[in-house]
């Protein structure tokens, strides 16, 4: 079976999808971030296959960004959970409901 | 990295370097006052920069774009910035927050928000945008004790990213459906092909991204919850600054996207639906609302409405309005934040009935606060007016009557609720007596006051920029 | 193109059924006496101490953070070693650039206090 940009694109949006629905119903804010990383992660693999398959180093480029990024962001949102965990000993989007939507 | 691109990137390298030299000062004298005064003068030097016409094209290998563009945006964000900090100073004392970090970040955010506006490669867009997000969700967070404050950082950081997710899918798509990333390249790929389901996927992706950070319907829920539980400052750069920056962003891409989007009805079509339900929803659900943070936030999603009516319009006429309404919006939602963050930190007091009174024992207090909600309205003579005037006469330049005409009625539902606050403040007598003794008015404030009336009475000096900086925004 | 790839799938095969079929014959054919000497680890093991579940303090999550940000910045020097020579003073300069922007944030990390334990 030959590899195409096709397979690459498809397993990138299922993962990608994944995330998504991950982000909806889970409860557990760590469990949720974690989601957000599956997403962009499923978007370098789809960066990668595009890079690879136009023969263009700019996609990779941006996966370098992007994995930085999600980095810093890992550092700001865990800092962010743990401030709230010492508040309130959960972490658990559910309970946390003191803004009213 | 040639000095010249240095120096045609100025503003941005001297952010940066700026940056570095407050972070290196806050950490050697530790004295949030001294990094206070130090941002202030970097915000002035950005600002002055600014005022002065400077050259203009490509930095870095076609990574940047400065242009008159660049720099009218740059100017509304160095300006909250600075109006940001200066109202910030007494609330973070107040508070016990008054670290030096606070104002580092609130530099960061700006310099994040000008990369975005100079933006000419998907790459710095994106930098850019993470760079401003990632700092407004600490200015979200940063009273750590406060638990409503962590909960909306919680749920500012999990949306945010979530929606830079989607902006970076949609990225992904349009580089494979054209080959491109460069903003230019794509625009003439377009032009000289037609656009694929890829490409239109991608597109759509991206615009979910930007929608969550205009906190347009359907993508705005988390906006009152994050706008209440925030410090209140941080909230005014939230709001508008932010705002400012994914609109430009937005109007850097439709742009270059525009041989595709021109004339298209699904487009139109979709972001008119989009804008009309942006303006309803805002303004509907802001009726209900007694917290005055809350209004805002409701009030802020519904400005968010005016302004796509100018992307909507797609000329050079109704960006060059939504650049303008930035500026406008910008100032008077600080001034307006300044004033609930000024007496929030004396009483607690964030209901519009709490303000009752507040003419007789503060009349100059009571007045700006005045001005502010009338600007917001859009009554004339205030710079709210002129702002929305154009907005809808650019949308019906473009022939898009009945979206000007839902503009207007949404405004005029709006004027219900800006003007209950208005009513309690001169009407009725105070609920104790003394009820907003220590609350001390801010020079500033009545400096954004001014500025709010004199861009309503003289605003053709503004206008003329924000139109030049269309015309010269992507003619190269 | 994938059958050239045979040979290394049947020896993972071959790998994954030997560990089964020696792990299985021993349990089924080894001789067992559950006396608490036995069921301890074994001699150079860890004693265990309390449950698995405790707190971790929160220092090490700080720690744990500052190495996430300063590992991932690495990355950025993947591109420039692959092609440095090529490149010469004009890939060195913005590199120094670089390094010295993640020393000023070291610098901050270490006079805010970031890397001390008490």
């Amino acid at each position: 079976m030959h590899i195409e940009l096709n397979h690459y694109l498809w397993l990138s949006a299922f993962m990608f999808t994944v995330g998504v629905i991950g982000v909806l119903v889970r409860r557990n804010a760590i469990v949720i971030f974690m989601c957000v990383e599956l997403m962009l992660n499923a978007v370098n693999l789809s960066f990668v296959a595009f890079s690879h398959f136009l023969s263009d180093i700019q996609g990779q480029m941006m996966v370098f960004f992007v994995m930085t990024v999600a980095a810093a962001e890992a550092a700001v949102g865990l800092a962010i959970v743990i401030s709230l965990f010492r508040n309130r000993q959960t972490v658990n989007i559910d309970e946390i409901n003191l803004l009213k939507g | 990295m040639a000095l010249h691109d240095l120096l045609l990137a100025l503003p941005i390298t001297f952010a940066t370097l700026w940056t570095i030299l407050l972070i290196v000062v806050e950490a050697t004298a530790k004295r949030a006052q001294l990094t206070f005064s130090l941002t202030s003068v970097g915000f002035l030097i950005l600002i002055t920069m600014m005022l002065f016409p400077s050259e203009q094209g490509y930095a870095f290998g076609e990574m940047l774009r400065l242009s008159p563009y660049s720099q009218f945006a740059n100017f509304v964000f160095a300006l909250s910035g600075l109006l940001v900090i200066t109202l910030s100073q007494s609330y973070l004392a107040k508070e016990n927050i008054h670290f030096g970090e606070y104002y580092i970040i609130v530099f960061i955010a700006t310099l994040g928000m000008m990369l975005m506006a100079s933006a000419a490669h998907m790459v710095v867009l994106f930098i850019g945008l993470e760079i401003m997000s990632i700092a407004l969700y600490v200015l979200a967070g940063i009273m750590r004790k406060d638990l409503r404050a962590n909960e909306a950082a919680m749920k500012y950081f999990l949306l945010g990213a979530f929606s830079s997710g989607f902006f970076l899918y949609g990225i992904s798509l349009i580089y494979g459906a054209t080959g491109e990333m460069t903003l230019f390249k794509i625009g003439i790929y377009l032009q000289e092909n037609s656009a694929t389901s890829l490409f239109w996927i991608g597109l759509s992706l991206m615009m979910v991204g930007f929608l969550f950070k205009i906190s347009a319907v359907p993508f705005h829920q988390w906006t009152p919850d994050v706008y209440e539980g925030s410090p209140t400052p941080s909230t005014a750069l939230m709001s508008t600054a932010s705002k400012a920056a994914a609109f430009t962003a937005l109007i850097t891409v439709v742009l270059n996207v525009s041989s595709q989007t021109e004339n298209n009805s699904n487009w139109i079509f979709a972001l008119s639906t989009i804008a009309v339900l942006t303006m309803v929803v805002g303004n509907i659900a802001a009726l209900s609302q007694d917290n005055l943070k809350r209004m805002l936030a409701f009030s802020s999603i519904a400005h968010a409405g005016y302004m796509l009516v100018g992307i909507v319009a797609g000329s050079d006429a109704g960006y060059s309005a939504v650049l303008y309404y930035a500026l406008v919006y910008s100032l008077m939602n600080i001034g307006a934040f300044g004033v609930i963050a000024l007496i929030e930190q004396q009483r607690e007091l964030t209901s519009a009935s709490d303000y009752a009174g507040l003419f007789k024992e503060k009349p100059l207090l009571a007045g700006v606060m005045a001005l502010f909600m009338l600007s917001l309205t859009g009554i004339p003579p205030f710079g709210g007016f002129i702002g929305k005037y154009k907005l809808f006469a650019a949308a019906v330049e473009s022939g898009l009557s009945w979206l000007a005409v839902v503009g207007v009625l949404a405004s005029a539902v709006s004027a219900y609720y800006y003007l209950r606050v208005v009513v309690f403040m001169f009407m009725r007598e105070p609920q104790a007596e003394n009820q907003f003794e220590g609350v001390v008015l801010n020079p500033t404030l009545v400096l954004i006051a001014l500025l709010v009336f004199l861009l309503g009475i003289f605003p053709t000096g503004m206008l003329r920029f924000a139109g030049e900086a269309m015309k010269f925004a992507f003619n190269m | 193109m994938i059958e050239s790839y045979l040979p290394i799938f049947i020896q993972i095969g071959i790998a994954i059924l030997l560990g089964l079929l020696l792990s299985g014959l021993g349990i089924f054919i080894g001789v067992k006496r559950r006396t608490k000497q036995k069921l301890t680890s074994y001699e150079s093991g860890l004693e265990p101490v309390g449950a698995a579940k405790h707190r971790v303090s929160v220092k090490y999550y700080l720690v744990a953070m500052l190495f996430i940000i300063f590992d991932i910045e690495v990355i950025f020097m993947y591109p420039w070693a692959v092609s440095f020579r090529e490149l010469g003073v004009s890939g060195l300069i913005p590199m120094l650039t670089f390094g010295l922007l993640l020393l000023a944030g070291y610098y901050y990390i270490l006079r805010k206090g970031g890397l001390e334990w008490d």
